[in-house]
């Protein structure tokens, strides 16, 4: 008889600008209520944010670890000025957790080092995994953007190797030198007040025929749907899928994650699962296109799913 | 500096070479690299003679292949690797680790360039591609001020290229799903972007309206010029204010920053725009090889003509200058 292991959930790390004391008794709270076992933190988007939750980095790692979860930490998706160079040089090099790569010097720098590949890195195919892994990268969390098929032929080509997908959370789409953010305020990046801050779970970004399209958080877009990967995740799992990505909107993510937890240990099913999870994050639309190779933001039922394997 | 053009059919490889390229860059007639149009691109037999004839001429070809391979349809990338090598092409323009590494191992005389798609954007990253895959030269994301690239150069053993004049990607290139959101289809995966396949224009009332997929990109009013509804170049709305959001409809010129660029110890400037006819690209290169030669109070006259064969007539030196950000 085989037996499929139960895949670990993971919480990514929190892309929005949250206060200090917010950031913080987010994750005390997760360490103290949530059925994750992996947690991924530190302030992935924007260099300029760095200050406000870096005060309680120490206290959270401590809780979180004390609550028994596996902690890594987040490098920035992109770098481009020195003192962004520093910090990911810094972190790498100070670091006693492992760290999530999620730009190219991150990769570089970490050569030979425990560490996790973040979804903001483009593997589209086991051969760069395997580039990935052979200078140790233990874990990696593929893009939102790839289908079922990438994923399965990923799976059955690096059989042992840990994989995670990102199942829940606006899906992050785009990033830019240029913050569209403080634009839409009337300021500039160098200049912004952090006023993304005002927007704790993105600023909505709607069509000119009033159509719910993207999000901003700051240089980042990001979908206005969320990603809700349910039933979907069966045949993934069963070809031996180990993590799945939880990433943290300004919702009740402990709630969130007790649902991901039943639904993976059979306990509930996928219907009921996204019946929960639109109470507990309403008003947002649910998508899974990507896994479909459909357009991203589709939402494709679950009569559907049954031809997931022949997409 | 060097001037590297685009062609996306024989016809503009042959213009390019006429007009003074110092290297052209083109893909296969597939989906392998990052222009896959209807129409466009080259055949293995057209890209060995292109190839051949600008030999002849003393210019480089680039082959570029800067897509992301497909998991299981990986043969298809290698193939086109295989076959560019042995067209003889001068550099192979790569964005894929996969095939970075599959290039790297198989023909490790072969140079390689990394594409725009791989977005590195600073020096740890460009070492990295340095000592991984034995990169030489780097194509850098349009994500940099001039002063963030003259830093760039010192810290690194690689040839840096930069985008000097065409379109202009507002996200950061290779990083971008925007288009796979709204259509399924992307440049990393499809080598296309707003595709034409997935753009409907209506009219409603006296307004033109231009749709991607499900979603209105933008809305013209009478007497309004139209335009391609790129994605990231559309008009939105955010709270009650309706606007271009992410970038106007421009094009890049950088041609004011040539000797700012040059001194910041940058390689080679590359005309985006293989999707362009064979005119726009013989224009083009003939007037930024001039401007490339002449003293920078000539230049103004010699590019005025250009700046009006851009998108919607209107330019901006983008990322180059910080105050875009």
């Amino acid at each position: 008889m085989t037996t499929t292991a139960k895949p670990a959930l993971s919480l990514g790390p929190v892309y929005f600008l949250w206060d200090g004391p917010k950031w913080r008794d987010f994750y005390f709270r997760i360490a103290d209520e949530a059925p994750v076992e992996h947690v991924t933190l530190g302030e992935t988007v924007c260099s300029k944010r760095q200050h406000f939750s870096e005060p309680h980095v120490a206290e959270v790692v401590e809780r979180l670890e004390a609550a028994g979860k596996r902690v890594t930490l987040s490098t920035l998706a992109m770098v481009t000025l020195e003192r962004e160079s520093r910090h990911v040089r810094d972190l790498i090099r100070d670091s006693v957790h492992p760290v999530e790569a999620n730009d190219l010097s991150a990769i570089g720098l970490l050569k030979g080092r425990q560490h996790s590949i973040g979804p903001l890195v483009n593997v589209y195919n086991a051969a760069t995994a395997r580039v990935l892994a052979a200078r140790g990268a233990e874990n990696i969390c593929l893009p939102p953007e790839l289908p079922a098929s990438s994923i399965l032929r990923i799976l059955e080509d690096m059989p042992g190797f840990s994989f995670e997908i990102f199942a829940f959370g606006r899906m992050p789409l785009a990033i830019s030198a240029r913050c569209a953010h403080a634009r839409s305020k009337g300021l500039t990046k160098d200049n912004c007040q952090f006023i993304c801050g005002e927007e704790p779970d993105g600023l909505p970004l709607r069509t000119l025929d009033r159509q719910s399209f993207l999000v901003l958080n700051g240089v980042q877009t990001l979908s206005n749907s969320c990603a809700m990967l349910g039933d979907d995740l069966a045949p993934l799992v069963e070809a031996g899928l180990s993590r799945i990505r939880l990433s943290p909107q300004d919702c009740d993510m402990v709630r969130v994650a007790e649902v991901f937890r039943a639904m993976l240990d059979g306990e509930m099913a996928g219907e009921e699962a996204i019946a929960h999870l639109q109470q507990v994050y309403p008003g947002i639309p649910f998508s899974n296109g990507f896994l479909h190779a459909r357009e991203g933001a589709a939402w494709v039922a679950r009569g559907r799913a049954a031809s997931l394997g022949h997409v | 500096m060097e001037l590297i053009c685009p062609a996306g059919t024989p016809a503009a490889f042959r213009e390019a070479v006429e007009a003074g390229a110092d290297a052209v860059y083109c893909g296969f007639r597939d989906e392998t690299n990052a222009r896959n149009f209807p129409g466009l691109n080259f055949s293995r037999e057209e890209m060995r003679q292109s190839i051949a004839l600008a030999r002849s001429r003393r210019v480089s070809t680039f082959v570029a292949l800067n897509t992301f391979m497909r998991a299981g349809d990986e043969a298809l990338w290698y193939r086109a690797a295989d076959d560019a090598v042995v067209a003889d092409a001068d550099a192979l323009i790569l964005a894929d680790f996969g095939l970075m590494a599959y290039v790297a191992e198989k023909y490790p005389e072969q140079r390689l360039h990394v594409s725009v798609q791989a977005s590195a954007s600073n020096p740890d990253a460009i070492r990295f591609l340095v000592e991984a895959f034995g990169a030489k030269r780097v194509v850098l994301p349009r994500v940099l001020t001039v002063q963030d690239i003259a830093r760039l150069t010192r810290g690194i053993d690689c040839e840096v290229e930069v985008f000097a004049f065409g379109g202009l990607c507002v996200m950061a290139e290779g990083r971008c799903s925007l288009s796979s959101y709204a259509t399924g289809k992307s440049p990393n995966m499809n080598g296309v972007c707003s595709p034409a396949s997935h753009v409907r224009y209506r009219q409603d009332g006296a307004d033109l309206v231009s749709e991607l997929g499900d979603y209105t990109i933008n809305r013209f009013g009478p007497g309004e010029a139209s335009g391609y509804p790129t994605l990231c170049k559309g008009r939105f709305e955010i709270g009650d204010v309706e606007g271009y959001a992410f970038e106007d409809p421009v094009s890049l010129d950088v041609i004011d920053e040539i000797d700012a660029l040059r001194r910041a110890g940058v390689t080679a400037l590359k005309i985006e725009g293989r999707q362009r006819g064979k005119a726009y690209v013989a224009e083009v290169v003939s007037s930024m090889k001039r401007a490339l030669q002449a003293e920078p109070a000539e230049r103004a006259a010699l590019v005025a003509r250009l700046r009006m064969m851009s998108e919607g007539q209107r330019t901006t030196t983008g990322a180059y200058d910080k105050r875009w950000r």
